[in-house]
């Protein structure tokens, strides 16, 4: 069996930090004193990383190899940032639901407000973060273990903050219900609930193109679910239903801090799916040309 | 195979052509505006040098030069656009920071809250304002027609290590003088309840202001710092390279 000789240096100062002299097909993971979550191997020092599965005989090297090493910095796994971030959301909203002393004025505190839709938008948002936190345990297939530890303080204050920001108004005792009652409430539910499914569907059908444990990549396509059916149109309906039932909640609750934050989402959500729509055109050359990134024919 | 090749060419040329058009365009435009905005901070200067000389106090100097400060600080906006499309090479973010933080206290701080406009602080800040103005506009100028004088490239990256704390703590003593004139009218502010389901109190966003100063301030002090060691000091690393 061929052998080669690896030696791995630092990306930025070039300093050699490892050589191995006798290594079979596949790169050891060996001991630099940073665990491997936070190691990006790379051919080229300013390229991007090689994957984990990557095998040592199919990359363009010589027997002698050079590897250029990064640190990532510290990581944290997804499913805990997710977690995190969800879980805020539902309990912060909760707390205000309920009035907690110290939020609003003292004969407040422990009463409950006497319009109904705070009640449904409450079972809403739970529902919306309930849902999540299950997919994130139970559905979603993730393709990298890791992100940056950083990036738990920037989400958290994202999600708790806005969570906040909505829950102190809607259940406010000065809150003024939807000007025009009743219809729009349930049309706003049935907005809701219509995008929740959809989202729901999505991610499962995502989850099947991946078999347990993999990291392939296939083209998503619509299944006997009708909620599927935006695959037709859109790269990537989990966004398109997202802002569907943000602007089903916003209707609902009739609430300024809500339709920002469905604008911010929205903004937020198109740049990740313009950006999966590039890698699907770029990865496969068969890629359906009627579908766009987020809103069909739009965006 | 050889016209394929000569149509490369002409295309190349024709891009090129356009490029160097549009990079004088640019550098012609940029040369008038800073050329322009050292006139008006220098117009400013003048203006509160003759009011403190004739009336020998400062009270009613901002009234007697605000509509040329309004003015020349709000044309600054302009710089914010030169780094989106690319003429200048600065961050937008940094720019679009300093130049918002110069617009909101000039529109809604100082001219919409009179009580304050005698103070001590607002004199303060626009003089800050106007010596750090003067100078970096002219190191502009001079830089594009490529004829800097070292003493202005000295003044540029030295004399912001006191000017940019001295203006801050100028701004910061205003926003303070004036929370009690916000409190007392209400002033841009939204109560509960109304159809929006939202409030908005200037007076709390006016102390959130003043405590953003603290993350803020110091980036951007670390910022000129660093810009200030490259280009003082950078010429002489790559000199000991080489």
């Amino acid at each position: 069996m061929k052998h080669y000789e690896v030696e791995i240096l630092d990306a930025k100062t070039k300093d050699k930090l490892c050589f191995l002299d006798k290594v079979g097909k596949v790169l050891p993971s060996f001991s630099l004193h940073w665990y491997p979550a936070r190691q990006s191997i790379r051919l080229d020092p300013k390229g991007k990383s090689l994957k984990d599965e990557d095998v040592l005989q199919h990359l363009p090297v010589g027997t002698t190899a050079t590897f250029y090493f990064r640190d990532l910095g510290a990581q944290i796994s997804w499913v805990t940032v997710f977690l995190t971030e969800y879980a805020g959301p539902l309990l912060i909203y909760l707390m205000f639901y309920f009035r907690v002393p110290f939020i609003y004025a003292p004969k407040y505190d422990f009463t409950t407000s006497k319009h109904w839709v705070v009640h449904l938008a409450c079972m809403c948002h739970s529902f919306h973060y309930v849902k999540r936190l299950l997919e994130t345990l139970f559905v979603h297939r993730f393709s990298h273990g890791t992100m940056p530890l950083r990036n738990i303080f920037k989400n958290c204050t994202y999600y708790w903050g806005f969570a906040a920001w909505m829950a102190y108004y809607i259940n406010h005792p000065l809150y003024t219900p939807p000007i025009y009652g009743e219809q729009q409430i349930r049309l706003a539910l049935t907005v809701f609930l219509f995008c929740q499914i959809g989202n729901f569907s999505i991610h499962i059908a995502l989850r099947n193109l991946r078999p347990p444990g993999s990291k392939t990549r296939k083209i998503p396509y619509p299944t006997k679910n009708p909620f599927t059916w935006i695959f037709l149109l859109v790269s990537c309906p989990n966004y398109t239903y997202e802002l569907g039932s943000w602007l089903g909640f916003t209707l609902m609750t009739q609430c300024l801090p809500v339709a920002f934050f469905t604008l911010v989402g929205f903004i937020q959500m198109t740049v990740w799916a313009k950006g999966k729509h590039r890698s699907y055109l770029k990865e496969f050359r068969d890629y359906p040309t009627l579908r766009s990134p987020i809103l069909p024919f739009i965006l | 195979m050889a016209s394929g090749e000569e149509d490369g060419t002409v295309e190349e040329k024709e891009t090129n052509n356009k490029k160097r058009t549009k990079g004088t365009i640019a550098t012609a435009w940029l040369t008038f505006y800073n050329i322009a905005m050292t006139a008006g901070w220098l117009v400013l200067a003048v203006a509160m040098v003759r009011y403190y000389l004739q009336k020998g106090t400062h009270k009613g100097l901002y009234r007697n030069i605000a509509k040329t400060l309004k003015f020349f600080q709000t044309f600054a906006l302009l710089e914010v656009g030169h780094c989106a499309i690319g003429i200048v090479r600065t961050s937008v973010i940094v720019t679009g920071v300093q130049v918002c933080s110069r617009i909101f206290m000039v529109w809604f701080v100082t001219n919409s809250i009179r009580q304050i406009q005698n103070e001590e602080s607002v004199i303060l800040f626009v003089v800050v304002w106007t010596i750090t103005e003067i100078t970096r506009y002219s190191f502009y100028t001079f830089n594009l027609l490529n004829h800097l004088p070292y003493f202005i490239k000295w003044a540029r990256y030295n004399m912001f290590i006191v000017m940019y704390p001295l203006g801050v703590i100028g701004e910061l003593l205003t926003i303070h003088a004036s929370l009690p004139y916000v409190r007392r009218s209400g002033m841009y502010s939204l109560r509960l309840p109304n159809k929006y389901n939202v409030s908005f109190d200037y007076y709390y966003f006016l102390i959130i202001v003043m405590l953003s100063y603290i993350p803020l301030f110091p980036q951007l002090y670390f910022h000129m710092l660093r810009q200030r060691r490259r280009v003082l000091h950078g010429e002489i690393v790559v000199e000991k390279d080489e």
